[in-house]
């Protein structure tokens, strides 16, 4: 039996185009590091804090899904017990689902994406699902603040300026309920919240401060869904919605809830049952709960189901890896400011450094900067708000500022690099400049040579 | 006008006197310095009056005199505030017909009219066979918890075929492929172990720090002020032992706290019904020391007792806080602290090894509020153990009475950290219980689950289901066609009789008093509309207003102790009182169930606390914040009860599943 009767499928993803050149065959999504961790590992080691030790990880496509499977059969052994299941490329979050439907028995699923960076623990929302018999919880977070926090550069200032794409979310006065969910894409000039929800709970909040972690928990009628909206392709853009639109109409409540509930409460008629269930529904009034007045207004009051939302606490961190920027905000956040999510213990200094780095003379490294094991730094040298993969090899007189160098990078004397991405197996000569920039991986960038806001990378 | 009641001489020699003995003809002027004592005496069942003396110079916060209701009422005796425990049996004496209510209806509406009294008290009687205690779940939880620690690694599953996590393709049959195994640890379940052994060696520590106070404490100045907490301690089973070392002027104090020791626990004795009792009688012979410690469960926590809430608080699941800005009357009561609760435990959801899913749930519900009221509570809670019972499994070497004992009194503790048990659910507790320790040995494990999960359903079914229709019948027959009901708040059985009533054609009107924070009427009041009967709503502060129109008030209740006080919503006394001012009838519908063989005089003994802060809000007001920030200022303090007691002068009748007791 699964445990609290929840069952966790983390969706890892495959290599996405949005992330180019950062990901390539070699490294899918998952295995990006963050702080030179692969980012798949904070949600592992977040569900493992949770105790939640029986996960099925899936990965689009095949290689993908070796490269994951080995990595977790390596580093998780005797922790977790990981299965990944692999899919072809392309089917979408609920293409996903639907391959490992079958082995999801247990009543209610909690999906989590594999590129989510955050301390909010799944158990609240899991207890937030359970507590109010959801059909589906989503984890809401504060939209973070993108771009560099403080002193960036200009370039950084201009992207934080930009508007966030941010996600659309109507909920009921008590906060509780999902009443409403766009993504900032989708969105034209205007929004359309239905009639029928908007007049069954008289009051609908609409937020765009906040984000949609991507962290699900979902009762078994979700495989029902899977099998009879074959269309379906993504949970984000037509479950979600799907089931919040119907939450007062519902389709699935014939089979899905109801079969469950009589399950549950098998207690002599159907009649007593009714009575039951209005005992067990007497809602605090202090509020409209929303289904209250549903029931009103409706013929059946069991054609309804409960979309609600856990809003994370401010104080919490929470992220997705799913843009460039994104991903150097969460690697400076994780040996920053949300540097117990890192794992390390930080030195006086406010920085990791591996103690088997070597630091040539008069090279400084600042706080919230990382270097890991392995790598070399020449004389005169200058690091800040950076981290630094394994193995590297930088030369002298080299500034590295608000970047992420990965592993085995060779960086020539003189170059200076800011706010810029470099992938494995880089080599950067003599006197480069990069700014802004992205480097994938095994790319050579010629002596001398200045970029700026440039994707580099093998054709 | 004249009297409805002849005003009541409590001097009647026949009057069985229930714990309360009050001083002849009780001058109206009670002095505040002899109030402890009588209130000492009212909990204490008759202790030697030195010990009242000793423990009324340690003024604990419960001794402060409670509110004298009479005086509200504007008679000018305290006989009121004196409960009347015989009152039925002076029924025949006292009871003067009046014209608005028919007392031989009474009769003739229910068959076993003879005593209806003594059949209630056969039905109250029916659930307290049962020797365990509720409360006995505090304890409960740990050892629990160490006895399954390694229930996790039991249910995983092993998997072959590990090595590199091997290609999908290699597993022909599924595309899942196993990464990594975790293989049962037994490193897990020793070092839990070890944490359980852990905090019980705290509580080890604990005492010996005492013991090091008692040793340092010798200057006699000090022994005065110490002397209750060393009650405490002693009584909290700490086994202080006069050391060795220790002076003389240890010794005498460990005397003193000998003398000292058995009256806080009688005190305790009156609140808790037979369990403890019967609990405390299989002590006495026992060893002291750490039997005592673990077989004595704390009858009702004192909130106010720093050493049992700390020992408390390291066996509970969910995080105790301290409040903030205790109200010092109500210091014994378990303070209300949701709003830091709710987080931590929706945090820990997964990490909570014993519980089953359903009781989490419950819990859960509880601490929100999305459950409330008593009957809603109590069917959550037997579903949720039915559910449970289901799921349950005897582990090895067991057997299922014990160990399904030990199991369910850990949920209770849960259940109880979440939100204090409603007495209804304390009568359903120790049923269950009850059926649990009366299996046959012979049964087999899946017979038992069975017969434990029906006895469940029809628990449910004749004691709340079947009974409430009972109610609806006999309190159909109190309405006549053009009266006015009023009711308070929202109580399940009154608002399935107010429909009934309207379904059977009569002829009535609603008013619906509600109050501050829930705002329960305003529910009761959407479903009454909805159905299509004429209501009136008013908030509780009208009352006197709108009762001059009203011919009834039907009223539920949380329980009905054993001297006729009713427990219900705050608020329920102040109806009861104003309707009996204006000689409107008070009908309280309660289920047999609910009964309960406490005697409580006042609501501060017992009661529950709900969150200061609503109290603070506005409904629908969010300009409204003067009071917000304000467990900042010291000097303020927010009171927010949940319960209040109904002397029985101010009820008419209680209906019940059993018929209907007339009260004089």
């Amino acid at each position: 039996m699964a445990r609290m009767d929840f069952e966790v499928v983390v969706l890892a993803g495959g290599t996405s185009r949005k992330l180019n050149p950062l990901v390539s065959q070699e490294v899918p999504k998952a295995l990006l590091p963050v702080a030179n961790r692969p980012v798949l590992s904070y949600v592992l080691e977040l569900l493992e804090a949770s105790n939640l030790k029986d996960l099925i990880v899936v990965v689009e496509g095949e290689d993908a899904a070796l490269r994951i499977g080995g990595w977790i059969s390596g580093a998780y052994v005797d922790r977790l017990h990981v299965e990944v299941a692999a899919v072809p490329e392309g089917v979408g979050t609920a293409g996903a689902l639907r391959a490992v439907a079958s082995y999801l028995t247990a009543n209610d699923v909690l999906i989590v994406s594999g590129d989510l960076v955050t301390d909010v623990p799944p158990g609240a929302v899991a207890a937030t699902h359970r507590r109010h018999s959801a059909v589906v919880t989503a984890l809401l977070c504060p939209a973070p603040v993108s771009g560099p926090s403080d002193t960036g550069t200009s370039g950084g200032k201009e992207k934080a300026k930009k508007p966030v794409r941010c996600n659309i979310v109507g909920l009921d006065p008590t906060r509780q309920y999902l009443l409403h969910m766009a993504t900032g894409a989708e969105v034209e000039k205007d929004i359309r919240v239905q009639k029928s929800i908007l007049r069954a709970v008289g009051q609908i909040e609409i937020r765009v401060d906040l984000m949609d972690a991507h962290m699900y928990a979902f009762k078994s009628v979700l495989q029902d869904i899977l099998d009879q909206k074959d269309k379906f392709h993504s949970i984000r853009q037509d479950i979600l919605p799907y089931l919040i639109r119907t939450q007062l109409n519902s389709e699935v409540s014939d089979n899905g809830v109801i079969k469950s509930e009589s399950g549950m409460d098998n207690i002599s008629s159907q009649n007593d049952l009714r009575w039951l269930s209005q005992h067990r529904e007497i809602a605090p009034s202090a509020f409209q709960e929303p289904h209250a007045f549903g029931l009103k207004s409706l013929p059946d009051a069991r054609r309804t189901h409960k979309c609600c939302v856990y809003i994370a606490n401010e104080s919490k961190y929470c992220a997705r890896l799913n843009s460039i920027q994104a991903y150097s905000d969460i690697n400076r956040d994780v040996v920053g400011e949300a540097s117990h999510l890192s794992g390390y213990s930080f030195s006086a200094q406010n920085n990791i450094i591996h103690p088997s780095a070597e630091l040539g003379s008069k090279t400084t490294v600042g706080p919230q900067c990382m270097l890991a094991e392995g790598s070399k730094l020449g004389d005169k040298c200058s690091v800040k708000r950076s981290v630094i993969g394994r193995h590297c090899r930088i030369g002298s007189n080299v500034k590295i500022v608000n970047s992420i160098v990965m592993n085995h990078v060779t960086i020539e004397d003189g170059c200076s690099i800011q706010g810029s991405v470099v992938c494995s197996n880089v080599q950067l000569q003599e006197r480069v400049v990069l700014k802004d920039c992205q480097v994938g991986a095994g790319y050579v960038v010629t002596t001398g040579s200045e970029h700026k806001s440039e994707s580099l990378a093998r054709k | 006008m004249d009297m409805r009641r002849p005003p009541r001489t409590v001097s009647d020699p026949k009057v069985r006197q229930v714990g309360f003995v009050t001083p002849s003809a009780a001058p109206p002027t009670r002095s505040l310095s002899d109030a402890p004592t009588t209130v000492a005496a009212a909990s204490a069942s008759s202790p030697p009056s030195g010990e009242i003396s000793l423990l009324g110079s340690s003024l604990s916060p419960v001794m402060i005199p409670p509110p004298r209701h009479a005086s509200s009422d504007g008679r000018p005796s305290a006989p009121v505030a004196v409960p009347n425990p015989a009152s039925s049996l002076r029924r025949d004496s006292l009871r003067i017909r009046v014209g608005s209510y028919n007392a031989s209806e009474v009769v003739l509406g229910t068959p076993p009219s003879a005593s209806p009294s003594s059949r209630t008290d056969n039905a109250a009687s029916e659930f307290s066979e049962e020797t365990m205690s509720p409360w006995h779940g505090r304890s409960g939880t740990a050892k629990v918890a160490s006895s399954f620690p390694g229930s996790s690694s039991e249910m995983i599953v092993m998997k072959t075929g590990v090595g590199g996590g091997g290609g999908a393709g290699s597993t022909p049959k599924s595309p899942l492929t196993t990464a990594s195994v975790v293989k049962t640890l037994p490193g897990i379940s020793e070092k839990e172990r070890e944490v359980l052994m852990g905090t019980q060696n705290d509580g080890a520590g604990a005492s010996k720090t005492l013991k090091e106070k008692t040793t340092k404490a010798e200057r006699r100045a000090l022994q005065e002020a110490q002397r209750a907490a060393k009650a405490a301690a002693k009584e909290a089973g700490a086994g202080v032992k006069p050391s060795t070392a220790s002076g003389s002027a240890v010794v005498a104090n460990t005397k003193q706290g000998k003398v000292v020791k058995p009256p806080p626990q009688k005190k305790d004795g009156p609140q808790i019904a037979p369990p403890s009792g019967s609990s405390e009688k299989k002590v006495v012979d026992r060893p002291p020391e750490k039997d005592r410690k673990k077989d004595v469960p704390a009858p009702r926590m004192q909130f106010d007792d720093k050493h049992r809430v700390e020992k408390a608080k390291r066996r509970a699941v969910v995080n105790q806080f301290e409040a903030k800005n205790r109200v010092e009357l109500f210091r014994h009561l378990p303070q209300y602290i949701h709003g830091t609760q709710l987080p931590d435990l929706e945090g820990k959801f997964f990490q909570l090894d014993p519980m089953h899913p359903s009781v989490y749930k419950v819990g859960l519900q509880y601490l929100s509020g999305q459950i409330s009221g008593s009957n809603a509570r109590c069917i959550a809670m037997l579903l949720a153990f039915r559910e449970a019972i289901r799921d349950y499994s005897t582990p090895p070497e067991k057997a299922l009475v014990r160990d399904l004992t030990a199991k369910i009194s850990s949920y209770v503790s849960f259940l109880i950290e979440c939100r204090p048990l409603s007495i209804s659910m304390g009568n359903t507790i120790k049923f269950l219980k009850n059926r649990i320790a009366k299996l046959p040995d012979t049964m087999s494990e899946s017979e038992a689950k069975s017969s434990l999960q029906s006895d469940i359903d029809r628990f449910i079914n004749e004691k709340i289901v079947i009974a409430d229709k009972v109610i609806i019948r006999h309190a159909v027959t109190k309405i006549r066609d053009g009266d006015v009901l009023l009711t308070y708040g929202l109580s399940s059985v009154v608002e399935m009789i107010l429909v009934y009533a309207h379904e059977v054609g009569k002829q009535f009107r609603v008013v619906i008093v509600d109050s501050r924070p829930k705002l329960e009427g305003q529910v009761l009041l959407h479903r009454l509309v909805a159905k299509g009967l004429n209501c009136t709503y008013t908030h509780i502060n009208a009352i006197s207003y709108i009762m001059h129109e009203v011919t009834r008030v039907f009223l539920g209740a949380a329980s009905v102790l054993s001297n006729g006080t009713v427990y219900s919503r705050v608020g329920t006394a102040c109806v009861a009182m104003v309707a009996n001012a204006f000689r409107v009838p008070v009908l309280i519908c309660c289920e047999a169930y609910k009964f309960h063989e406490r005697v409580q005089l006042d609501s501060i003994c017992s009661n529950e606390l709900g969150d200061p802060d609503v109290i603070s809000r506005v409904s629908g007001r969010q300009d409204l914040n003067h009071l917000d920030n304000w467990a900042d200022n010291e000097n303020l303090q927010l009171l927010n009860l949940s319960y209040d007691a109904t002397p029985s002068d101010y009820v008419s009748m209680i209906i019940t599943d059993y018929g209907m007791v007339c009260f004089y």
